[in-house]
């Protein structure tokens, strides 16, 4: 059956595709057409003689033979892809100039649901709510940015080293050990020792899975899930540990309501003015609502080329919820929360 | 601007001082303000309607003005200085008979006569959340706010309130429930109140009884509950917590009926349409969003880019200038039956005659036999 089957899909594609079945057109079109019709249907027939119509080829109870099948199968379906992205391609040239412009592959960021939040630079209220909200201070450099960076209870290794990490990584930040103390104890104190922000890295299964970011005075308080850490022993091609320059930031992509709000949490860890002397730069990447975090630093070969060595931790982050107020999960009012059966149930739906 | 506040049917405040007016119909949101002058101090607290025919609406603000903005003009008309920073923001807002009743979080509750100076102040306790008054009986208040138990006050005897809750007996643990009250509604027709609580509890009261405890108890969720409304027929109740989830719920029994979806904000405003079966709500996230409470679906949703503080809804139809046109399409269908009944009385059976209509002619054409196709026009 296969022998049969191997040589008549011979006679139709293998042999040169097209002049192939050129001839075979040629040689029937001089006889009657619905002969060659019925002849056509035959030869169908003659090489699925060995199968009935309704086969499928799950029917095959064989499984090398069912195997071979289906690799015959991808092949053809594999020269079929080719053959048409070839003839494309000749027709593309063939046209020059007229050929119309090449189509772009949709991708879930390209079809991406309008989100009617989406900031207009030009807007008026907006600028003012911005401008007037809890980070003005930072923003109009009225105050230095201070973090105090701690831990869930009893944290692990893994965790009190990302800790030390990220506090080299932020200029003026400074680790402490939790000792099981409340959260919404430490905040006021945190408020009279001049804090700006409080950054809780939170602990499960001896690994960093959480962070609750305070802004302190009366700030938003931001948590987020964290994922994909990867401490500095571990990364490769990495360069010397960072120094103590301010770093640049980049923030990329934040560009709803919700966006702009957490893009500016995320800008006020950092102070004003980047020292460029030390070629450092950390970057919040926001793509399909994770933020990637990254810390580099840059050369510059000549005007074009840069070179790059990722220093510092990595991690990313996806936001959970945003409460007005400062830390208080139980009373505090929300201003965002992830509902994941009315949020996630659109695949181009992204809210930051 | 007199044109756009005309067509507004539902009133908002925001966070930066916007008064923002809504019309459904046409899907178009306004602001009136002054973009120059705007301050966070003007940040709008409270709204209530000036009069009866809803064509004023007063707007309370944290730096203690309550200013008027006329619905037909499009403009503010007036403002007065009704406390200051020191007492606190305005918690409630309300009006009767030319006299405009207002209260602040440190308890100062003051009636403002129109013209006089004078002021009856009487003082309920620190730490109100809410202060709201009973539409039927506009001379009677209720007050609520963090251990600070309900309490209802007839503004003609302004020195003891007629009734004050009892806070419910001991839990199970023998401890002492904690008191807060987050927002109070009355029920027409009857002299209960129904409050909801900040633990997360919805409770009625019925001062006519001598019971001062709660006489219906409910839990709901696990987050403070921040906005309450009731609705048209006076059985169910919405809440709004601060996680952004709408409850419905059955006050006869004290069950959760539905769910409203949609919020991923705290509620901070919400409201019932007077008669018919929509619920507006309000909140952190920025929205506007009005739910049908009759299958529980969204049908509007309005990006406002303010925090939003409180909701007014007009008593008219939301969706006025749409029925208005349903109204002249059919007032022009049943022109239309009654004159074919007659021309399909007048006429002969021969089909070719009809060129008086179109529709006409398209009926004749279709109907080979009399009897049975003039029994189809007619149920039209």
């Amino acid at each position: 059956m296969d022998a049969t089957k191997l040589s008549t899909s011979e006679s139709v594609s293998k042999k040169k595709g097209k002049k192939a079945k050129n001839k075979v057109k040629s040689e029937e079109k001089p006889v009657v057409e619905m002969d060659t019709e019925s002849e056509v249907k035959e030869e169908k027939s003659a090489s699925g003689a060995t199968f009935p119509p309704t086969f499928s080829m799950s029917e095959i109870k064989n499984k090398q033979r069912r195997h071979m099948m289906f690799i015959k199968l991808k092949q053809e379906k594999r020269k079929q892809k080719l053959e048409l992205k070839k003839k494309r391609k000749r027709e593309r040239e063939a046209l020059g100039d007229e050929a119309p412009p090449k189509e772009v592959p949709k991708t879930i960021e390209n079809q991406r649901v309008y989100d009617e939040t989406t900031v207009n630079p030009e807007d008026e209220e907006v600028a003012f709510d911005e401008g007037t909200d809890e980070f003005s201070a930072y923003f109009n450099r009225l105050t230095n940015p201070k973090v105090l960076i701690t831990t869930s209870d009893r944290p692990r290794t893994r965790t009190v080293k990302f800790c030390e990490q990220l506090a080299t990584v932020i200029p003026d930040a400074h680790v402490y050990y939790r000792r099981g103390l409340a959260l919404k104890r430490v905040i006021p104190q945190c408020v009279t020792h001049g804090f700006t922000y409080l950054l809780v890295v939170n602990e499960d299964r001896k690994v960093p899975n959480g962070l609750v970011l305070c802004h302190l005075p009366d700030g938003p308080t931001a948590h987020f899930k964290v994922s994909g850490v990867r401490l500095r022993k571990e990364m490769k091609r990495r360069g010397k540990e960072p120094t103590e320059h301010s770093p640049e930031v980049i923030l990329n992509n934040f560009t709803t309501r919700l966006g702009h709000t957490v893009g500016r949490l995320l800008a006020a860890l950092f102070p004003h003015d980047p020292q460029f002397v030390g070629r450092q730069v950390a970057t919040f990447h926001n793509q399909r609502d994770f933020i990637f975090f990254r810390f580099h630093r840059y050369i510059f070969k000549n005007e074009k080329r840069v070179g790059i060595q990722e220093l510092g931790p990595r991690f990313t982050l996806k936001l959970r919820s945003l409460q007005k107020g400062t830390f208080d999960s139980k009373f505090g009012e929300y201003e965002w929360v992830h509902k994941r059966h009315e949020m996630d149930s659109c695949r181009r739906k992204f809210h930051l | 601007m007199a044109d756009k506040s005309q067509i507004c049917s539902i009133w908002l405040g925001s966070e930066t001082g916007i008064l923002k007016g809504v019309s459904l119909s046409k899907k178009q949101a306004f602001n009136f303000c002054e973009m120059s002058s705007l301050s966070r101090d003007q940040e709008v607290c409270v709204m209530a309607w000036g009069d009866e025919n809803e064509s004023e609406v007063l707007v309370g603000s944290v730096n203690g003005t309550v200013k008027t903005f006329s619905t037909d003009k499009g403009i503010f008309t007036g403002s007065r200085e009704c406390g200051d920073l020191s007492q606190g923001r305005f918690t409630g807002l309300a009006v009767t008979d030319s006299s405009l009743i207002t209260c602040v979080e440190s308890g100062l509750l003051k009636v403002w006569k129109e013209g006089s100076t004078d002021t009856v102040e009487v003082n309920v306790g620190s730490g109100i959340c809410r202060m709201r008054q009973n539409p039927s009986q506009r001379h009677r208040v209720a007050t609520g706010g963090k251990e600070n138990p309900l309490k209802v006050w007839d503004l003609e005897r302004p020195d003891k309130a007629i009734f004050t809750a009892k806070n419910v007996a001991h839990d199970w643990l023998d401890m002492r429930v904690p008191v807060w009250v987050r927002d109070i509604g009355f029920i027409s027709d009857s002299d209960k109140i129904v409050t909801c609580t900040g633990h997360h509890q919805v409770r009625v009261y019925d001062p006519s009884t001598s019971q001062r405890r709660p006489v219906l108890e409910a839990q709901l969720g696990e987050y403070p509950l921040t906005a309450l409304s009731l609705t048209a027929n006076q059985n169910t109740v919405v809440v709004g917590n601060t996680h952004g989830e709408l409850a419905t719920l059955d006050l006869r029994k004290g069950l959760m009926c539905g769910c409203l979806k949609g919020l991923s904000g705290a509620v901070r405003g919400l409201q019932c349409h007077p008669s018919l079966p929509l619920v507006a709500s309000c909140g952190l996230d920025r929205f506007l969003r009005v739910h049908s409470l009759e299958d529980r679906s969204l049908q509007h949703k309005v990006y406002l880019k303010s925090r939003l503080n409180c909701v007014l809804l007009s008593s008219r139809e939301l969706e006025s200038s749409s029925v208005d046109v349903t109204g002249d399409v059919e007032e022009v269908k049943a022109e239309d039956d009654k004159d074919e009944d007659e021309v399909w009385d007048t006429m002969e059976t021969v089909t070719e005659k009809s060129k008086k209509r179109p529709a006409e002619k398209e009926k004749a054409a279709v109907t080979g036999v009399d009897g049975k196709k003039k029994k189809k026009v007619s149920k039209k």
